[in-house]
């Protein structure tokens, strides 16, 4: 046989090596925390977060307490103007009407006045929907995100347009506070009341020299009575897009039943330490007609702290899981004395 | 590559005529070109989207994608589905076409390899792809070849040609080819260029080493086989030139026809994946038709008086109607229960753990430079499962490494080793070893450490120097000089090299060979012998003869083989020396060595011209021809007479007892599957743990019947249950038989048993009517040993324990022979060892040596498998806390498929939000360091028994899921309905609440997930707090102003963070809503642990106390005791197992094994054990009488 190359594998030559690198990463070796539950960690999470639960609970319950609410169920009151509101064609016929009330004792610290919406599905999908903010930002834009309530028929758009929009809330409420046969208004704030970022960045009037041309060209949503721009006539910065009514309504509500932030007392004169005991009368000027799909209307006076206003479940809520916590840790060292095996280094 | 041709019908037969193409073109074969690639730039795009959306998942999502396009009932908008969709595509694209980029640039750079084709008279180099069928072409030394060849001539004599295999069936052993005669002498280009015989052969086919055709030249017919091709993907070697007809090509060839696709393995846990999912689907209807039902009433009536103000959307006339659409609304906003980032996040952990796997430093080899690899990535958390392990026996639990250990000859055995007086040496005593320094072409690693062996050589035993002439003559090893008196031997089996190893160190050295010579020095002469026969070994006949003409002209056989096999054919005066030599043979066979015979026969000249006449008819005949050629065999392998033995010890591999003894205690079951004999199989089964002494008994059958077989597995299953019957006191027993099926009493027996079956009886027991029967027993057994067994039968067991156990399998090998059982197991890995790749082709895992199977199993499997079960149990718990919040909601909003949270947070919730921290939690959780899952294999079991996923956890976590959700949307409800701001503005509006509710759920997974955490490492923390601090930036930065003003219908929350976050009840809800979803967890979690702590966890325990208190005392013991009893063991076995076994120490065996493979009384040892054993005797008689049967087989 001739000249033979070697065959043999060429051991250990120049090949890079092969060998997994030593990292503690690769190797699974990376310093690790192992948290373990032992009972002494377990025992003072129950007892420490039973304690503050309860001390919280309790601080809401009472501060919750110190709110005074008045509440009164407006939408039956108004009967006749109810049963004139479900007939749509009577759109523009005012009907007024006013509703008495006695305060037991004085409302003291800012009183705010909402109306209340029951049954009222601001949350539904296609509602929520309904609605452009290009336009809101007075960007003129006419777009199809506001269906059903985009355009009428003879294509003059709609602004604001949107189901939303369409259905605000256009109730008007005074209030008037009856002291010895004098009937004194009791002056309200209607500006302020909603979200900073909502007034000045979300909502903003198309630019033009004055309010009126800005939205020519537009027509008013189906439901309303007068056109965006005379929304308030007395206030240039409280009108068109930028009315606080309107900012409030457009912020839909996430259950059926809310209520929103109608008016501010304005804590001046008499009012000074807020509403005094004594009687009233709500001055209703009734047309957001509610009683077709059965909802109800309320107006609500009342204060808040620091919590917000009077709902008690926060409060009673933190207390149950307080004591539920403080319960369940005594019930767990009962059960660790009492049933625990003993642990065993070596099972089996 | 458009030159690949797409492929035609199958072929009958071929047709090729050498040195014309226009002939062979009209047949249409396959180019040489090749094309594995599955895509080019054009079609890429199209075909493997195509591909993806067969995945059921991705047209899932698809449909979804497109339900949402439809405005009536797109509840969210389309990018929610269509981002994470696209991701998943788009990664999954990526990965496609890179593995195709490397099949592209492989494939061109195979096709574009130069070889020299023969084109009219002239050679011309040429790409392999214009390689045509009927070419003749060139091949140089260390050249591949290109396609099929039909080796027509070379430049060695008698066209010969050595070629290496390894790319083809991974041997690294040369092969030699050769011409047949009347081609191998056209050695230049103008003789070939006139050569135009036809080859008619088969159809291109997948069988390596099988080729069947005729040449057809010069109107003689010339019979082909595989010895005559050259296979592409061979390398030629040893050899300067040679040329080869080309016959298949491309596609065709051998090496193409075997690269099928293997079959897809899927995990259980994928199996109950896709079940759940299944389920989640159904309940996902269920809550569709729930919420439309709902959505129908709702809207017949409230909705139909509230058209006022929302009036139904054009073509919706009724409340059916609308409740039908709403339907298809809420199967898009609720599909997240099925999230699409649950398949891939599953596919990254489990990349993640195959790199940890590859990364393993303690399962690299140093020595082969292998580390273990994990070839597929889809079956890691099985590794945590499994119950069986089919371990094949050589190569796998053995090194394959043959050492020769002992022999017989004349009576006489030699290999004791001794010491200075003569006795046997006691273990760790060795002398020196044998001096060979006589010898100059001694192989230095060859020891030996009996010297009266070579004091009979040099005494001129004739018998002596006869038995290693035999060994070097009898073989079919090819030999190697580099330089003068350096010898490389190049065998086929080590057992070969071995015994002409051993040959050469005492003084007959094969020195050289040619087809028709063999030079031997004897004892420093040269003699050559003329070669005139090699009767090669086969599987039938288990043994190899050749016949010689010694210089002084005579002729002599030699032959060697099994002993079952070569005693049956000896001549009768050799009976003494049988019996003598059958003791030797038992007593070597039971030492755990492999045995073979040698004998010789001398030939009378005229006996043997006319034999070999009616040989060389026989080879030339057209049909029967292995028949005939085996008829001639046998004749003349008759009446032989008997040299003696060899015993060759087969050397386990490093570790292996302390790895089945390891992996005994993790509850796994071990059978061993091998081709080897009984006496060998049991001997490994004693010496590496699988086979205890103390074991109750140990099972053999070897029955040659059904009937037999039957018997035999019913007596052992009533020693079984006579065993536990007594254990019990026949109570429990007994209501266990009346009360449940045999298998339950089976699967309850006390003791422990073990099995050992041999091939004839495994057919028997593997039929149809049986295998149930041989199941139970085998499994009611702690080990199974399966001797004598064929590759198919390896893979029958394997599927016979699949079909009826429903239990994880892992078939182990290394072999060509384990091939079919590591792909029919669960989980196959392979051993890269010796015996060349194919099973590590095959296999799912690799890597060099059996004891790193401990650790795949007990720390990557359980690993995998704890992380993954974690994994799926958050993941679906997080789901459902996020997308039950919708159904909820549904009661609140007039069933109108509003969504709670922002489309953002939908979008973002499974790929941003919480992704990360479960996925590093799925990738690094850890329950116990590494070394005590070695330290309590115990741990492994709740893998076994499916504990930690199953249909109940999985109820648990949708439970708790669930149960967030509610606290999740009604606290929040409680307190924001009709509350104010502290400012007395409106609290609930629906931004304010989609905020809090989202917060709260972010806050309240991760609090859940630093819970799961039982691992964190720097990357859980990075993920974990990256993830609530990702959630806060995201969420002020879409609520931010400049976004707004650029897109004010897509960022309507604008402001909302600021204004909300701001309030002191938002997060009093947030922390209540925590500590409410979270509490009741953490109460449930410290009492099972405190209660009913799983091993586990009080391993975790243990260690914490071990960490506080360093004096650590009882556990430490008996991890300690542990330990020094493996590596006592292990020392024990390193030193040599026969001497052990010789020493009686470790010998303490039961009855029935002791009789099963020491048939006849003749050793010193076993007569003593047998004294002591008096009263067994009698009991051993029956199933002594058998195994000596199967001696004789």
């Amino acid at each position: 046989m001739k000249n033979k190359t070697s065959v043999l594998p060429q051991e250990g030559e120049a090949r890079p090596s092969r060998c997994p690198d030593n990292s503690a990463f690769k190797q699974q070796r990376l310093p690790a925390w192992k948290p373990q539950l032992t009972i002494a960690t377990v025992l003072s999470t129950f007892f420490v977060t039973g304690m503050l639960c309860l001390s919280v609970g309790v601080c809401l319950i009472l501060s919750a307490n110190s709110v005074r609410e008045f509440q009164i169920d407006y939408s039956d009151k108004c009967s006749d103007c109810s049963e004139l509101r479900e007939n749509s064609s009577n759109w523009n016929k005012e009907c007024h009407c006013s509703v008495n009330f006695t305060l037991e004792e004085d409302i003291l610290g800012d009183v705010f006045m909402y109306y209340g919406l029951q049954n009222f599905y601001q949350n539904h999908r296609r509602y929520v929907l309904s609605r452009s903010d290009a336009q809101l930002l007075g960007e003129n834009v006419n777009n199809s995100y506001c269906s059903p309530f985009t355009t009428y028929q003879n294509g003059t758009p709609m602004a604001p347009c949107g189901a939303i929009a369409n259905s605000m809330f256009n109730d008007t409420i005074d209030l008037f506070y009856n002291l010895n046969s004098s009937v004194i208004q009791v002056p309200l704030l209607k500006t302020g009341n909603s979200w900073w970022t909502d007034k000045n960045v979300k909502f903003r009037n198309p630019k033009s020299y004055n309010l009126s041309s800005a939205f020519a060209g537009t027509a008013r949503p189906p439901y309303w009575q007068k056109p965006v721009y005379l929304l308030d006539e007395e206030d240039e910065r409280n009108n068109g897009y930028v009315n606080n009514d309107f900012i409030i309504w457009m912020r839909v509500s996430a259950f059926a039943t809310f209520r929103n932030l109608y008016r501010r007392v304005s804590r001046i004169r008499q009012f000074a330490n807020g509403l005094p005991a004594g009687n009233y009368t709500f001055n209703i000027s009734y047309n957001f007609p509610v009683t077709k799909f059965k909802a109800r209307k309320h107006v609500i006076l009342s204060t808040v702290v620091w919590s917000g206003g009077s709902n008690p479940f926060l409060g009673i809520a933190y207390v149950v899981s307080g004591a539920a916590a403080t319960l369940a840790g005594f019930v767990i060292t009962a059960i660790h004395l009492k049933l625990r095996k003993r642990k065993t280094c070596f099972q089996k | 590559m458009e030159r690949c041709a797409a492929r035609r019908a199958p072929e009958e037969e071929r047709r090729v005529r050498a040195n014309a193409r226009e002939y062979n073109e009209k047949f249409q074969y396959a180019s040489n070109c090749i094309k594995t690639s599955k895509y080019n730039i054009i079609t890429f795009l199209p075909v493997n989207l195509f591909e993806q959306f067969q995945e059921v998942a991705n047209t899932y999502f698809l449909f979804l994608l497109i339900l949402q396009l439809i405005p009536q009932i797109s509840s969210l908008s389309w990018f929610t589905t269509i981002v994470p969709l696209v991701l998943v595509l788009t990664i999954t694209a990526v990965k496609d076409a890179t593995d195709d980029y490397f099949r592209h640039k492989s494939d061109n750079q195979v096709n574009n390899r130069q070889s020299q084709v023969l084109i009219s008279g002239v050679l011309r180099q040429e790409q392999w792809m214009n390689v045509r069928v009927g070419d003749i072409i060139k091949l140089e030394n260390n050249q591949f070849v290109a396609a099929d060849l039909l080796l027509l001539s070379s430049s060695e004599p008698h066209g010969l040609c050595y070629i290496e295999t390894a790319e083809l069936d991974g041997e690294t052993n040369m092969k030699v080819r050769q011409a047949i005669p009347v081609t191998s002498e056209l050695g230049d280009t103008s003789k070939l260029a006139g050569f135009d015989g036809e080859v008619i052969c088969e159809p291109p086919n997948n069988k390596l080493d099988k080729f069947g055709g005729t040449l057809y030249w010069k109107e003689n017919k010339y019979p082909l086989s595989n010895q005559n091709m050259l296979l592409r993907g061979c390398v030629l070697r040893n050899t300067e030139w040679c040329f080869g007809l080309v016959i298949f090509a491309g596609p065709d060839t051998k090496l193409m026809q075997n690269s099928g696709r293997t079959k897809f393995k899927r995990t259980s846990i994928d199996r109950l994946m896709n079940t759940l999912v299944l389920w989640i689907f159904g309940f996902l209807v269920c809550m569709g038709v729930i919420l439309a039902i709902g959505n129908a009433i709702w809207e017949h009536e409230v909705g139909v008086c509230f058209q006022i103000y929302l009036p139904w959307d054009e073509g919706v006339h009724s409340a059916f109607f609308s409740g039908f659409l709403s339907f298809w609304s809420y199967i898009i906003i609720l599909n997240t229960v099925v999230p699409i980032s649950l398949y891939v996040s599953v596919e990254v952990i489990r990349l993640g753990h195959s790199y940890f796997i590859n990364w393993d430093k303690k399962m690299y080899c140093a020595k082969r430079r292998t580390p273990a690899e994990a070839r597929t990535t889809t079956l890691n958390e099985e590794l945590g499962q499994v119950e069986y392990i089919f371990s094949d026996k050589t190569g796998t639990l053995t090194q394959n490494i043959m050492v020769f250990s002992k022999c017989s000859v004349n009576g006489h055995s030699y290999g004791d080793v001794q010491d200075m007086l003569g006795h046997k040496a006691e273990l760790g005593e060795r002398p020196e070893p044998v001096d060979f320094s006589f010898n100059p072409l001694a192989d230095p690693r060859f020891q030996f450490w009996d010297p009266s062996l070579l004091e009979a050589i040099k005494l001129g035993d004739p018998h002596v120097h006869e038995f290693f002439r035999l060994l070097s003559l009898c073989h079919t090893v090819m030999s190697e000089e580099k330089s003068e008196g350096e010898l490389y031997y190049k065998a086929q089996s080590p057992d070969e090299g071995a015994l002409v190893t051993a040959a050469r160190n005492f003084g007959f050295v094969f020195r050289s060979r040619t087809p028709k010579t063999i030079t031997v020095h004897e004892l420093g002469r040269a003699i050559t012998y003329q070669l005139l026969a090699i009767l090669d070994f086969n599987n039938i006949r288990k043994r190899m003869s050749v016949i010689v003409r010694s210089p002084e002209g005579k002729i002599r056989l030699y032959c060697k083989g099994a002993d079952t096999i070569l005693l049956e054919r000896l001549h009768p005066v050799n009976q003494d020396l049988t019996n003598v030599t059958t003791d030797h043979l038992n007593e070597y066979a039971g030492e755990g060595l492999r045995t073979l015979v040698l004998a010789y026969k001398d030939l009378e000249e005229s006996y043997y011209e006319e034999w070999s006449e009616r040989l060389r008819r026989a080879s030339s005949a057209p049909e029967a021809r292995e028949d005939r050629l085996a008829q001639l065999y046998d004749e003349v392998e008759h009446d032989m007479m008997l040299l003696g033995a060899t015993a060759i010890e087969d050397k386990l591999q490093q570790g292996v007892p302390e790895t089945i003894a390891i992996l005994t205690l993790a509850n796994i079951k071990i059978w061993v599957l091998t081709g080897d004999k009984q006496e060998t199989a049991v001997n490994i089964g004693y010496s590496c743990k699988m086979l205890t002494d103390d074991m109750t008994e140990v099972f053999v059958v070897t029955g040659h019947t059904v009937l037999e077989v039957r018997e035999e597995l019913r007596k052992a299953r009533e020693k079984m249950m006579d065993a536990s019957r007594s254990i019990s006191n026949g109570f429990s027993y007994q209501e266990k038989l009346s009360s449940s099926k045999l298998t339950s009493v089976l699967e309850a027996i006390a003791g422990e048993y073990a099995l050992v079956i041999n091939g004839h009886s495994l057919a028997h027991a593997l039929e149809a009517d049986m295998e149930v029967e041989f199941l139970e027993t085998a499994c009611a057994c702690k080990a199974v040993i399966c001797c004598r067994v064929t590759p198919l039968q390896k893979a029958q067991v394997v599927e016979l324990v699949k079909k009826y156990k429903k239990a994880v399998t892992l078939a182990i090998g290394d072999g060509a022979n384990d091939v079919s059982m590591i792909k029919t197991a669960h989980i196959g890995v392979g051993i890269s060892g010796q015996e060349g790749i194919q099973a590590v082709l095959a296999s799912d895992y690799s890597f060099s040596q059996f004891k790193f199977l401990q650790r795949l199993l007990l720390v990557h499997g359980r690993w995998s498998y704890l992380r993954m079960c974690k994994f799926l149990c958050y993941f679906f718990y997080k789901n459902f806390a996020f997308t039950m919040v919708h159904f909820w909601f549904g009661f609140f909003c007039g069933f109108s498929a509003q969504t709670v949270y922002d489309q953002y947070f939908i979008t973002l919730y499974n790929i941003v939000y919480t992704s990360l921290p479960v996925l590093a939690m799925g990738v690094f959780d850890q329950d116990v360091p590494e070394q005590r899952s070695m330290e309590y294999p115990k741990l492994y079991e709740p893998g076994q028994l499916n504990l930690l996923f199953n249909k109940r956890e999985f109820f648990i976590c949708i439970a708790q899921g669930i149960y967030t959700s509610v606290l999740m949307f009604f606290i929040p409800y409680g307190v924001f309905a009709d509350a104010t701001r502290d400012d007395g503005a409106q609290l609930a509006d629906y931004q304010s609440f989609a905020v809090t509710v989202a917060t709260s759920l972010v806050i309240v997974v991760s609090v859940q997930i630093g819970l799961d955490t039982g691992f964190w490492t720097a990357i859980n923390h990075f993920f974990i707090w990256g993830s609530l601090a990702t959630y806060f930036a995201i969420l002020f930065a879409m609520h931010s102003d400049g976004l707004f003003q650029m897109f004010p219908n897509q960022f309507r929350f604008v402001g909302n963070a600021q204004n909300t976050l701001a309030q002191p009840t938002v997060w009093l809800t947030i922390a209540l809503t925590t500590v409410v979803c979270i509490m009741p967890v953490v109460a449930f979690r410290f009492l099972k642990l405190d209660l009913k702590p799983e091993l586990s966890d009080t391993v975790r325990y243990t260690q914490l106390v071990r960490k506080k208190q360093k004096t650590q005392h009882r556990c430490m013991r008996r991890a300690g005791r542990v330990g020094s009893r493996r590596s006592g063991y292990a020392f024990s076995h390193q030193e040599g197992f026969g001497e052990l076994i010789m020493s009686g120490k470790n010998m303490r065996l039961s009855s029935l094994a002791l009789s099963s493979f020491s048939a006849r009384p003749s050793a010193g040892w076993i007569e003593t054990l047998r004294k002591k054993k008096g009263s067994d005797s009698s009991t051993a008689g029956s199933p002594s009488s058998a195994a000596s049967k199967t001696l004789k087989v």
